[in-house]
């Protein structure tokens, strides 16, 4: 722990004794709070093998047969992805064209781009997806299918946090480079596109990474329009099985699981990044800056300048 | 625009937001508190407090809100019975104020770590020198420091918490996101003055709050 070391003494006899009396009773509390949670929903029998079958084998409910695994997580696991991996390279897209915008040196591309970034950073996702699911046939004649609506909803929304944070990177990038590409003849256009842009996404790969997990925890939004993804179809499973408790803790499990490799790979990306050197300090400062806090849900990441 | 000249639409407009703002008011309060202390768990010298206040935020981190809040009503409320309140609209707020609360403390823990970890290692050796307890040392002298630091990320936190507060719809909690869709859903012909009503009063709510944590954030910064 690097933090820990800030705050005491590397722990002599008398401290490491303390640490483990305290270490047993808190302990005891942590185990305490966990048995009362379990007696709690024990108490109204929600640890039954009736519960949980559902998760380890077929099962039959009222003369259906059902497969929590092949119908209703696994489909929906993949609506989710979908979903996800669709957000996500609409909003790398989003992110590229609006960043370069508002670093453009004209005022009447820089000013609108930046009007809307800031627009869609402060509105949450899920008033874009109701205006797109409930009033998308009012504004453009065509009903929006769900899965529209959400992708939609959360291009508009990461997009502009990931345009705020390549704009953050670009800037990074030192001056000299730049200069010495216009020196060497290239136009605007080619030093953005060869010289800026490389090197600012590969100092901002963790940042995508990790907001790959936003977009990814934020799809559970489309449970709120009807789309099937996990959460959803996971909630038909629980109608079916009457255990509403069990599946969501497993559908939490399955959300912690992806999630947690995400991050982990944008862990071993940033670590790779730094051996093999190809940030500078200056772009791993604004990659660390704008690192998204990733709060997902109705809109998370970074607010004010 | 004629939607919002009927007063019971320009109720539930207002309403709407009101009940974001409480939702916010509340939940930032507690999860500040609940986030200093897994902050404060997280880095202590106890390895089982340590193992709990990363558990709390991988926990968290990772989870949808929509996951959470739902859990909170369909495991807290109707499994366990945790009950604030015989009124099913005031007992389905503070469900959803838990789930914020705890949802967002794992942010705000993280958040505080990480100004724990921008205080200078001479600041907490001199505490040390002088004899403060791992207590004194982190309440007298790392989180006064560390707080400083960590006003921009909090503000964000803050915004972030006032669009998550949507979601509490979920559970009906008849805030401004479930207002938007009724009245989407009643005057269709108006969807864009409608969305644009609501979408700019979140702009008009959260750009200046932003703005106000970021000059706040360069006023109370330690320059060193």
């Amino acid at each position: 722990m690097m933090s820990a070391s800030v705050l005491y003494d590397h722990p002599g006899p008398r401290a490491r004794m303390r640490n483990r009396v305290l270490s047993v009773v808190f302990g005891l509390l942590v185990v305490a709070g966990l048995y009362g949670i379990y007696r709690a929903f024990d108490s109204t029998q929600q640890w039954t093998w009736e519960k949980w079958q559902p998760f380890f084998e077929t099962v039959t409910v009222n003369g259906q047969t059902a497969n929590f695994w092949t119908d209703y997580a696994l489909p929906g696991l993949l609506a989710t992805l979908e979903a996800a991996a669709t957000a996500m390279l609409l909003a790398l897209a989003f992110g590229l064209v609006f960043s370069v915008a508002r670093l453009s040196e004209h005022r009447w591309i820089r000013v609108p781009a930046g009007v809307v970034v800031e627009f869609f950073r402060a509105v949450p996702v899920l008033l874009m997806i109701f205006f797109l699911s409930f009033g998308g046939f009012w504004v453009f004649g065509t009903l929006i299918p769900p899965f529209w609506s959400v992708v939609i909803g959360l291009t508009l929304y990461n997009g502009s946090v990931l345009a705020e944070a390549f704009r953050a990177g670009i800037r990074a990038v030192p001056r000299g480079q730049s200069e010495a590409a216009y020196s060497l003849g290239l136009t605007k256009g080619q030093v953005m596109r060869m010289i800026l842009i490389p090197q600012a996404a590969r100092s901002m790969l963790p940042v995508i990474v990790s907001q790959l997990v936003v977009v990814l925890k934020d799809t559970a939004l489309g449970y709120i329009v009807s789309y099937p993804e996990l959460m959803l179809e996971g909630s038909k499973g629980y109608a079916v099985f009457t255990n509403a408790v069990p599946t969501f803790m497993v559908l939490a499990l399955i959300y912690i699981v992806i999630n947690g490799l995400l991050t982990l790979v944008a862990h071993l990306l940033e670590r790779r990044a730094n051996r093999l050197g190809v940030t500078n300090p200056a772009t791993k400062a604004a990659a660390a800056a704008t690192a998204a806090t990733g709060l997902g849900g109705g809109g998370g990441g970074a607010g004010g300048a | 625009m004629d939607v919002f000249l009927d007063p019971a639409n320009r109720q539930a407009y207002l309403d709407g937001f009101l009940t974001i703002l409480k939702l916010t008011g509340a939940s930032a309060l507690l999860a500040l508190a609940l986030g200093m202390l897994l902050a404060a768990c997280r880095v202590s010298p106890v390895p089982v407090l340590r193992a709990l206040g990363a558990g709390w935020v991988h926990l968290f981190r990772n989870t949808p809100l929509t996951l959470v809040i739902l859990f909170c009503f369909f495991g807290l409320y109707s499994a366990v019975g945790v009950e604030f309140s015989e009124d099913i609209h005031v007992n389905n707020y503070w469900l959803a104020v838990t789930g914020l609360s705890a949802y967002t403390a794992a942010f705000v823990c993280e958040a505080i770590r990480s100004g724990i970890n921008t205080v200078p290692v001479g600041q907490a050796e001199a505490a040390r020198a002088l004899g403060l307890s791992f207590s004194q040392n982190l309440r007298l002298i790392i989180l006064p420091q560390a707080m400083r630091s960590v006003v921009a990320p909090l503000g964000s936190i803050l915004i972030a918490l006032t669009k998550n507060a949507t979601i509490a719809g979920v559970i009906g909690v008849a805030e401004a996101s479930s207002a938007m869709k009724a009245l989407i859903e009643s005057n269709g012909d108006q969807t864009i003055a409608i969305f644009a009503v609501f979408a700019l009063t979140f702009v008009a709510l959260l750009v200046p709050v932003g703005y106000a944590f970021s000059a706040l954030a360069n006023r109370l910064v330690v320059r060193r």
